[in-house]
C-alpha cells in the first residue's frame, strides 16, 4: 500500500492544476454557473485534445490513457479544488465507468472511444423522487424493452448524448443499468433549481421509451456496488480538494485582515480554528487516497474505504465552507464573495450518493457489524 | 567500521554475543559490560557507549538483540532522556559520572521542567538558583515530576538571572535528589492514581560541577531533552520489555521487577487514549451495536481511528522519501485527543446510567470507567492541544505569532 503519489502522479497533478488555474478563474466560475449548459465548450475540448484526460483511467483500447482511479482521483482532486464546471463527473467518470464495466464489446467500442474524447457527453440517472437511489430499493422497471418513469438529480442531463439508467429489469427482476441515447428518443428533460450552481441536475422523464440493456446479461450485484464505490470515491477526492481550497482561502484572508491593530491571524481564536480544520481535511485526504487505492486494487474491503471516505470528506468539506465563511465575517456572507461558491458545492455534494448517517452505517455493515 | 554493510554488523553482533552473553548473569554487570562495548547504544559516539553507526542499522542491531532474547540497556522513561541531554551538552567528566550508571539502570531519573506558576509557559519557570561562592543553592517548587519518589538525580531548570528576558536567564542544572532540602510529595489525580509528585526544594544544594551548560543555556538544553521526549513519546519511550517469551535465565526476573518499578505510573495510559480497541467488542457484547446511535458514534470513532492511520502513514512515506514534512505530520497529537474524546462518547453510550459506576460495580471491573475519568488528560499532558494548535498555525500554516507581554527583564514580568 502507497501511501504517497510517485513523481509522474505528482506530475499530473502540476499540469492539471497549472491547466485549471488558466481556464477555471472565478469570473469563469461565475459565468458557467449563469449559463444554460454550465460548461465552456472550448475549455472542454482542450481538457481532452492538450491533457488528454477524458479517459484517464479508461483502457487504451477504446482510446483511454490506461491508468488507475488514483491519477483519475488526482485530476477529480483539482478539478474540485478549482470548483471546474464541466460534465467531467458525470460524462467521464459515472457513464464511462458504468459502460467499461458492465457493456458488451460492443457497447464499449461504440460509446467509449466518443466520450472520452469529449465528442459526446453521457451520465448516470439513479434517483428517484422517493430519494432512493440505491440499486436493491429501486422501483423503475424496464418491461419489454421500454420504460416509464421520473428520475430526478441528474447530472448534467442537459446537456448529455447518452444516458445510463438504474431501473430493475422487469418489474420482480434484478436492478441493472439500460443505455439510451438522448438526441433520438422521446425523453424529457427539466432543469432543476438548484442550491449549487455549478453542478446542473435535471429531472428526466421516460415515457414507454425504448431502452437497451447494458452488458449481455444483468449485472452481478458485485458489479452494482464497484460502480457505486467508483461514485462515492471520485465524489470523496473531488470534495477534499474544494475543502483543501477553502482552507488555503481562510488562512490567506486571515493573514491579510486587520483589526484592533492586528492581523486576525495572529488570534487563537482564529488559529485554533484553521488547525482544526487543517487536521479534518489531512484526514479527508487520506481517506479519499485510501479509497482510490481500494479501487485500483480491487480491494475486497473497497465498500468500507469508499463509504469512509465520503462520510468523512462530507463533514471536512462543510466544515471547512463554514469555518471560511465565519473567518471572512460578513464580506464572507455575500455574494461578491467568492466563499459560497464552495460552500454550495460542499452542501450539495454532501448530500449527493449517501450523506454522512447512511455512509456511517454502510461502513459498519460491510465489516460485518 | 569503515563503511556499514548490514551483514558485516550482523556476524559482528553475532560473535560478540556467543561470547558475552549470559541469561544468568546478573543484570548490572551485563549492563556493564554491553554499554562499554559500544553495541548497547550504537548511534552514538565511539568511546561514549556507542560506535558511530548509522540510524538506518538500528533495527538490524534490534533485529538481531530479539532474536536471541538479548537484555538491553536501560532505556525506560526520563533516564533515557537525561543521558541523550548530558551526552549532547554535558562536559566530560559528567560524561563519565552519569551516563553509565544511567545505563545500567543502577540509578534513576527524573525531570524537574514544570512549575504549578509555568505549565504551558515553561520558560516562565521561578524556580531559583543563586551561587552563594560555593555552590548552587535551589529554592521553588516543581511538578508533574514523574518518578521523582525513586529517583537519585533530576534535570533541573532554575532561574539563574532575573533581569534577563525570561528565555535568557535559566539555567541547566543535575540535582542529588536524595539530600535535604528535596521534599517529594506524591500528587493524587482525578482518576486516583499518583503517576507524578511534587518536589519542593528549600535551599538544596548543587555543587558548580553539576551545571550543564553555561549560565543561560537552560532553555537551549531543555529544549534538547523536550526534543528527545517528543521523539520517544513516538518510538517507545512507554514500552515495556521488550518480547522476551519462550526466553530462560534468572536475569528476565530482574529486568521485569525493574520494569515494574519504571512503567508503574504509565499504567493508565492506554485508558486515557480512549481504547478504542474495547468499543466495538463491547458494543456487541451488550447488544448496543442494534442501538442506531451507537452505531453512528461507533463507525465516526473507527472512522477517525483510521485516518488518523493512514495520515501518520502519508507523513512516514514522505519522511522517507526525503520530502519536506508535509501539514500531515504535526496532527498526531491532535488526532489523539479528538479519538480519545470520541472513544469516550461511545463507551458511554454503550453503558448508559451504569456509566455512573466504577470499581467493582463498573463495567469490566472499573476499566470503563478509568477510561471515561483519564480521557480529560491526553489533551494536557505533553503540551496541551491549544499550544500544539499555535505550533501547527504558526509553522504549518505560516499564521501571525500572537504580539508577547512579556519581554524585557523577568522580574517586570507579570505572572502567577
Amino acid at each position: 500500500m502507497r501511501y504517497s503519489f510517485t513523481n509522474e502522479q505528482q506530475q499530473l497533478r502540476d499540469t492539471v492544476q497549472n491547466f485549471l488555474s488558466e481556464v477555471s478563474t472565478t469570473s469563469a466560475i461565475r459565468a458557467e454557473m449563469d449559463s444554460e449548459r454550465g460548461f465552456d465548450a472550448q475549455v472542454w475540448n482542450r481538457l481532452h485534445n492538450e491533457l488528454g484526460i477524458g479517459g484517464i483511467h479508461v483502457s487504451s483500447v477504446y482510446g483511454g490513457a490506461g491508468l488507475s482511479f488514483v491519477e483519475l482521483a488526482i485530476v477529480l482532486e483539482e478539478m474540485g479544488r478549482a470548483l471546474f464546471c464541466s460534465p467531467y463527473l458525470s460524462s467521464c467518470v459515472f457513464a464511462t465507468s458504468a459502460i467499461e464495466r458492465l457493456g458488451t464489446d460492443e457497447q464499449k467500442g461504440k460509446y467509449l472511444p466518443e466520450l472520452v474524447t469529449g465528442r459526446k457527453i453521457g451520465t448516470v440517472a439513479q434517483y428517484e423522487n422517493s430519494g432512493i437511489f440505491e440499486p436493491d430499493r429501486i422501483n423503475a422497471a424496464v418491461e419489454d424493452g421500454k420504460l416509464t418513469t421520473t428520475k430526478t438529480l441528474v447530472t448534467d442531463a442537459g446537456v448529455a448524448d447518452t444516458l445510463l439508467i438504474l431501473a430493475k429489469n422487469g418489474q420482480d427482476g434484478p436492478p441493472a443499468f439500460f443505455i439510451v441515447d438522448l438526441n433520438d428518443s422521446n425523453v424529457q428533460c427539466r432543469s432543476l433549481e438548484t442550491v449549487d450552481w455549478t453542478r446542473k441536475l435535471s429531472e428526466v422523464t421516460f415515457n414507454k421509451t425504448p431502452v437497451k440493456l447494458l452488458g449481455e446479461t444483468n449485472p452481478s450485484s458485485d458489479a452494482l456496488s464497484y460502480l457505486f464505490n467508483v461514485g462515492i470515491a471520485a465524489l470523496a477526492n473531488e470534495m477534499v480538494g474544494g475543502a483543501s481550497r477553502l482552507l488555503d482561502t481562510a488562512i490567506e484572508y486571515s493573514k491579510n485582515r486587520v483589526q484592533f491593530g492586528r492581523s486576525i491571524s495572529s488570534l487563537q481564536a482564529i488559529k485554533h480554528k484553521c488547525a482544526d480544520l487543517l487536521l479534518e481535511v489531512e484526514f479527508a485526504k487520506s481517506a479519499a487516497y485510501r479509497a482510490a487505492h481500494a479501487i485500483t486494487d480491487q480491494d475486497p474491503e473497497m465498500s468500507q474505504y469508499c463509504s469512509l471516505a465520503k462520510a468523512v470528506a462530507n463533514d471536512a468539506y462543510l466544515k471547512a465552507g463554514q469555518e471560511c465563511i465565519q473567518i471572512h465575517g460578513g464580506i464572507g456572507f455575500t455574494w461578491e464573495n467568492d466563499t459560497h461558491l464552495w460552500f454550495k458545492r460542499a452542501k450539495s455534494s454532501e448530500v449527493f450518493l449517501g450523506n454522512t448517517a447512511y455512509h456511517r452505517e454502510r461502513y459498519l455493515a460491510e465489516m460485518g457489524h | 567500521m569503515a563503511s556499514w554493510d548490514a551483514d558485516q554488523i550482523r556476524e559482528e553482533i553475532s560473535s560478540w554475543l556467543e561470547a558475552n552473553w549470559n541469561p544468568n548473569a546478573s543484570l548490572i554487570e551485563w549492563r556493564k559490560k554491553l554499554a562499554a562495548s559500544g553495541w548497547g547504544m550504537p548511534s552514538w559516539p565511539t568511546g561514549w557507549f556507542g560506535m558511530n553507526m548509522p540510524q538506518e542499522y538500528l533495527p538490524t542491531v534490534a533485529e538481531e538483540f530479539a532474536k536471541r532474547g538479548v537484555v538491553g540497556l536501560a532505556r525506560t522513561g526520563i533516564r533515557i532522556l537525561a543521558a541523550e541531554t548530558i551526552l549532547a551538552h554535558g562536559n566530560d567528566v559528567q560524561k563519565a559520572r552519569f551516563i553509565e550508571k544511567i545505563l545500567t539502570g543502577e540509578e534513576i531519573w527524573c525531570q524537574l521542567f514544570s512549575e504549578p506558576g509555568s505549565g504551558s509557559d515553561l520558560a516562565g519557570a521561578t524556580t531559583r538558583a543563586d551561587f552563594d561562592g560555593n555552590s548552587w543553592v535551589i529554592n521553588g517548587q516543581k511538578v508533574w515530576t514523574t518518578s521523582a519518589h525513586h529517583a537519585h538525580y533530576g534535570l533541573l531548570l532554575a532561574r539563574t538571572d532575573w533581569d534577563l528576558p525570561k528565555h535568557e536567564g535559566l539555567s541547566y542544572f543535575i540535582v542529588d535528589m536524595q539530600q535535604e532540602g528535596v521534599d517529594v510529595h506524591q500528587l493524587k489525580q482525578m482518576n486516583g492514581h499518583a503517576s507524578f509528585n511534587q518536589v519542593f526544594f528549600t535551599d538544596a544544594v548543587i555543587p558548580t560541577e553539576n551545571q550543564i551548560g553555561k549560565n543561560g543555556q537552560g532553555w537551549q538544553i531543555a529544549m534538547t531533552t523536550l526534543m528527545h521526549e517528543r521523539r520517544n513519546a513516538s518510538g517507545g519511550l512507554f514500552m515495556g520489555a521488550s518480547q522476551k517469551a519462550g526466553f530462560e535465565g534468572s536475569i528476565y526476573a530482574e529486568e521485569q521487577a525493574e520494569d515494574a518499578i519504571s512503567m508503574e505510573p504509565y499504567k493508565w495510559y492506554p485508558q486515557r487514549a480512549g481504547r478504542v480497541d474495547l468499543t466495538e467488542p463491547r458494543a456487541k457484547q451488550t447488544g448496543k451495536i442494534n442501538d442506531p446511535i451507537v452505531r453512528q458514534e461507533l463507525a465516526k470513532l473507527l472512522m477517525m481511528s483510521r485516518c488518523a492511520e493512514w495520515t501518520a502513514s502519508r507523513a512516514r512515506a514522505a519522511q522517507e522519501q526525503g520530502q519536506p514534512q508535509g501539514p500531515e505530520g504535526s496532527l498526531g497529537k491532535l488526532a489523539g485527543s479528538n479519538i480519545a474524546r470520541q472513544a469516550s462518547i461511545v463507551h458511554t453510550l454503550i453503558s448508559e446510567a451504569d456509566a455512573m459506576l466504577s470499581g467493582n460495580d463498573g463495567a469490566m471491573d472499573g476499566l470503563i470507567a478509568e477510561i471515561l475519568i483519564s480521557v480529560p488528560a491526553i489533551s494536557i499532558a505533553g503540551g496541551t492541544d491549544e499550544i500544539q494548535k499555535n505550533i501547527i498555525s504558526e509553522r504549518v500554516l505560516g499564521m501571525e505569532k500572537e504580539p508577547r507581554m512579556d519581554r524585557g527583564p523577568f522580574r517586570d514580568v507579570r505572572r502567577n
